[in-house]
């Protein structure tokens, strides 16, 4: 990413990436996602606009900010606890758009189906995703359908196309996050991970658990009312989880970030998971959840306004921004030593989202 | 592999002598109890688990004599500054 | 989490630690190592060096099962899945080991049937589920884990399974440790004791380390509340002058360890009359095979495998870092070639090995480090 910021437009950056295959762990949304988009897919596609590596871009037209991403979706099991891949399909979109600082106005959405799919599959998911869209309040206004030989899609794929209005009220980007600036976290985390996880029947664990699959864009609308531009930079913390995104921003903004471990809200079953599967919660990924910075001075305002919202009552101020150490996220023990959070390196839990 | 996670027995799986059903956390686990059929388990025995074996039964008398005894640590160095206090120069 | 969330209680850490300090002499330098990966990871994890001393030096041993394998056994491993078409299964920690043309992931997104398991049982399930395919079991750990590995096949008997075997890699944990006190480097005065590994074998095995070399071992918990008691037992030991065995972790060690499980393990396996160590090289008598009377069971027995040795590169010091002489920071190789993302050895991978607890927990990276 720095090395992207530092370069005059019109000389595109050298290919990087090395690697001579790609691996289950290049779409994990850790270290080698990173890697693989900074070394390769932005050099080669270049242009100024994939600078930020946001989540969404945004275009000005005609004096109209533009918000404009994309996203793919080829979870396994199609269905599980708390929705299937055609909510995720909308919400993850939605949430896209919503923290790139958009209101989310609307999706197309193409289907890569796998012959010999049910139709009554293919049925139910599609009306899952009418009724996420409703939810959501966006409009799926196009998109296309193809179907491949038995054995290569996973029964379905969802890729997306979502566009929103800028909301000028606030303005993102790692360029504002200064050492001070608060983090926010709207709830806990790692539920969509393990469920996913579990779903899959090949672990013999059982837990009361659900995807936290929904759109997060009320709870950014009502902070971004609140405090507006105070706020400087959001994500959702999808694959890779809450370490990835903050070391991502780290990187970017050249910054330390340190969080309190025993802020950081988890749920007892997914801690449990977890623990007997020896995975770290920070490095699991959500469908529902979203990270903010936000000026010190608004912080409370923020989360207070968050907390207001139906489904934002697990809000959590969980850590700040630090000039020092640079691009590195610390997690701090309630015993006074701290250690490194690192990104996902691997792959985890593979096709969860 | 050291990973090892205690749990508490909820289950017996009837028809299974070899197995029990553990939670961790409210997350349920099936483990082999043969490595500890010797000591005779109960429901609400804590188990420790790994690679889906109980290893070994945890001690509640055991844990609790340990938890006195960090507790003390702090207090042998209160005992010891209210001494250090009442020296006289 | 009960049994856990107690110890790690923050003020209880505190006292403890300040305990520590007030027994810890300025004067002296002490040494300790913790024998099980498991501490190393704990031990970072937990970021417990931030609250002991300065003159408290934490050593860190050879107890990492997949540390201490050498490539050679990997690559074998692997010849399974890729020239006997079988289904190889492995705990997550294996799947990112390098072998020579890749570590199984590698392997694995080439076209070869290699599966993550959690438990041996779920191989043996798959090897139920698949009677027209081999399934092997790749099996590592200390005796920790050499029971569950004994107990699965036992029951792959008893069901009369003609198409799963197990690639055996256990290691005993007593010849490594009795490696390290007689090696010329070795300068530590006392050891922090494997948990999980004594459940099995006990606590008196340990006895001849305080009774020939003359040092105290602790057996002890992986909690931040049990490591820093067993440094508070050590110190008291050493000050009294004392050497002997104690066990800290009373709430899970059985001092004469678990019967029906050596029981299962010496009805499966016997011991090899060597084994190679990465570090340590050649050991007798410290690695498990599994008994002719088995053999239909054992992968070796089985199929053929190339069984060539594989030196590490010249420059990795994976043996010096696994014997404690070297600080993971100190290899040449660390956080530069060799990366949790592109490791050279199994140190930088495995969930217990040094390199990777301390690249992931404690490397505090400056601009000049690459990300």
């Amino acid at each position: 990413m720095v090395a992207i910021m530092s370069v005059p437009n019109n000389a595109p950056p050298p290919v990087r990436f090395r690697d001579p295959q790609i691996e289950m762990a290049h779409g994990a949304g850790g270290k080698a996602t990173r890697r693989l988009i900074e070394g390769l897919v932005a050099p080669v596609l270049g242009g100024p606009l994939l600078e930020s590596l946001g989540d969404a871009a945004l275009l000005e037209i005609g004096g109209a900010g533009i918000a404009l991403t994309a996203d793919s979706f080829v979870v396994r099991p199609l269905r599980f606890p708390g929705g299937s891949i055609g909510d995720l399909a909308v919400n993850g979109t939605v949430n896209d758009l919503a923290v790139g600082g958009s209101k989310p106005i609307a999706l197309v959405l193409t289907l890569i189906l796998e012959a010999g799919l049910s139709t009554e599959v293919l049925e139910v998911e599609l009306r899952a995703v009418a009724a996420a869209a409703e939810r959501a309040g966006v409009a799926i206004v196009g998109g296309d359908t193809k179907v491949v030989e038995h054995g290569k899609a996973d029964g379905m794929y969802i890729t997306t196309a979502g566009i929103g209005l800028a909301d000028r009220r606030v303005r993102c980007a790692p360029s504002l996050v200064k050492p001070g600036d608060r983090i926010l976290l709207s709830g806990p985390i790692g539920d969509h991970g393990i469920t996913i996880l579990l779903a899959r029947g090949e672990i013999d664990l059982e837990a009361d658990l659900c995807s936290d699959t929904r759109s997060v864009y009320p709870l950014v609308e009502a902070m971004i009312a609140r405090v507006g531009d105070a706020v400087h930079w959001m994500r959702d913390p999808t694959r890779g989880g809450v370490a990835s995104a903050l070391n991502e921003l780290a990187a970017d903004a050249r910054v330390g970030i340190v969080v309190a471990e025993d802020r950081i809200p988890v749920r007892d079953e997914v801690r449990g998971a977890c623990e007997l599967l020896g995975l770290e919660p920070m490095h699991i990924a959500n469908e529902g959840q979203f990270l903010a910075v936000i000026a010190a001075e608004h912080a409370d305002a923020a989360l207070a306004a968050v907390r207001g919202v139906s489904g934002g009552e697990g809000a959590v101020i969980i850590g700040e921004v630090r000039e020092q150490p640079t691009r590195t996220v610390l997690a701090a023990s309630a015993y006074g030593s701290s250690r490194v959070v690192d990104m996902l390196v691997g792959d985890p839990l593979p096709r969860i989202c | 592999m050291c990973l090892a996670i205690p749990g508490r027995i909820v289950e017996f799986v009837p028809g299974e002598a070899h197995m029990a059903v553990v939670e961790v956390a409210k997350v349920r686990r099936r483990v082999n109890i043969d490595l500890l059929r010797e000591n005779g388990l109960s429901i609400d025995d804590w188990v420790l688990i790994h690679v889906g074996f109980a290893m070994s039964k945890i001690g509640v008398v055991e844990a609790e004599e340990q938890m006195r005894l960090l507790a003390m640590l702090g207090e042998d160095q209160q005992a010891m500054d209210e001494l250090i206090g009442y020296r006289f120069e | 989490m009960k049994f856990v969330d107690e110890f790690r209680d923050p003020k209880l850490i505190r006292q403890a630690a300040q305990e520590i300090r007030r027994l810890a002499k300025p004067e002296r330098h002490y040494r300790f190592m913790e024998v099980c990966g498991g501490h190393t990871h704990a031990i970072y994890r937990f970021a417990l060096q931030d609250v002991l001393p300065d003159n408290i030096e934490l050593v860190h041993g050879p107890g990492c099962p997949v540390c201490v394998l050498p490539m050679g056994r990997v690559d074998d491993g692997l010849s399974l899945a890729n020239e006997h078409n079988v289904i190889l299964t492995a705990f997550g920690d294996m799947m990112r080991v390098p072998g020579r043309t890749g570590s199984p992931l590698e392997h694995k997104a080439r076209g070869a049937d290699i599966r993550m398991v959690y438990s041996p049982l779920d191989a043996l399930k798959l090897a139920r589920e698949h009677p027209d395919r081999e399934v092997v079991f790749f099996a590592i750990g200390f005796e920790t884990t050499a029971p569950s590995t004994a107990l699965t096949l036992r029951t792959a008997r008893k069901l009369g399974l003609k198409n799963f075997s197990v690639f055996c890699n256990h290691v005993t944990i007593i010849p490594a440790i009795r490696a390290i006190l007689d090696s010329p480097d070795m300068r530590v005065e006392a050891f922090i004791g494997p948990g999980h590994v004594s459940t099995v074998i006990g606590c008196r095995a340990y006895e001849f380390i305080c009774r020939d070399y003359g040092k105290p071992l602790v057996t002890s918990g992986f909690e931040p509340l049990d490591v820093l008691q067993s440094i508070v037992m050590i110190l008291r030991q050493l000050e009294e002058g004392t050497a002997r065995v104690e066990n800290q972790y009373a709430r899970v060690v059985p001092w004469e360890g678990n019967r029906p499980a050596l029981q299962a393990m010496a009805e499966v396996f016997d011991l090899r009359p060597f084994f190679e160590w990465r570090g340590l090289g050649f050991i007798s008598q410290s690695a498990l095979r599994i008994r002719d009377s088995y053999a239909e069971f054992d992968a070796e027995a089985r199929f053929s495998i190339p069984g060539i040795r594989v030196t590490d590169p010249k420059a990795a010091q994976c043996g010096e870092v696994l014997k404690g002489v070297l600080k993971p920071q100190q290899c040449k190789l660390f956080g530069r070639e060799c990366t949790p993302e592109h490791p050279v050895g199994a140190l930088m991978v495995s969930s217990e090995g040094a390199c990777a607890a301390y690249f992931n927990y404690a490397l505090r990276k400056s601009d000049a480090v690459a990300v």
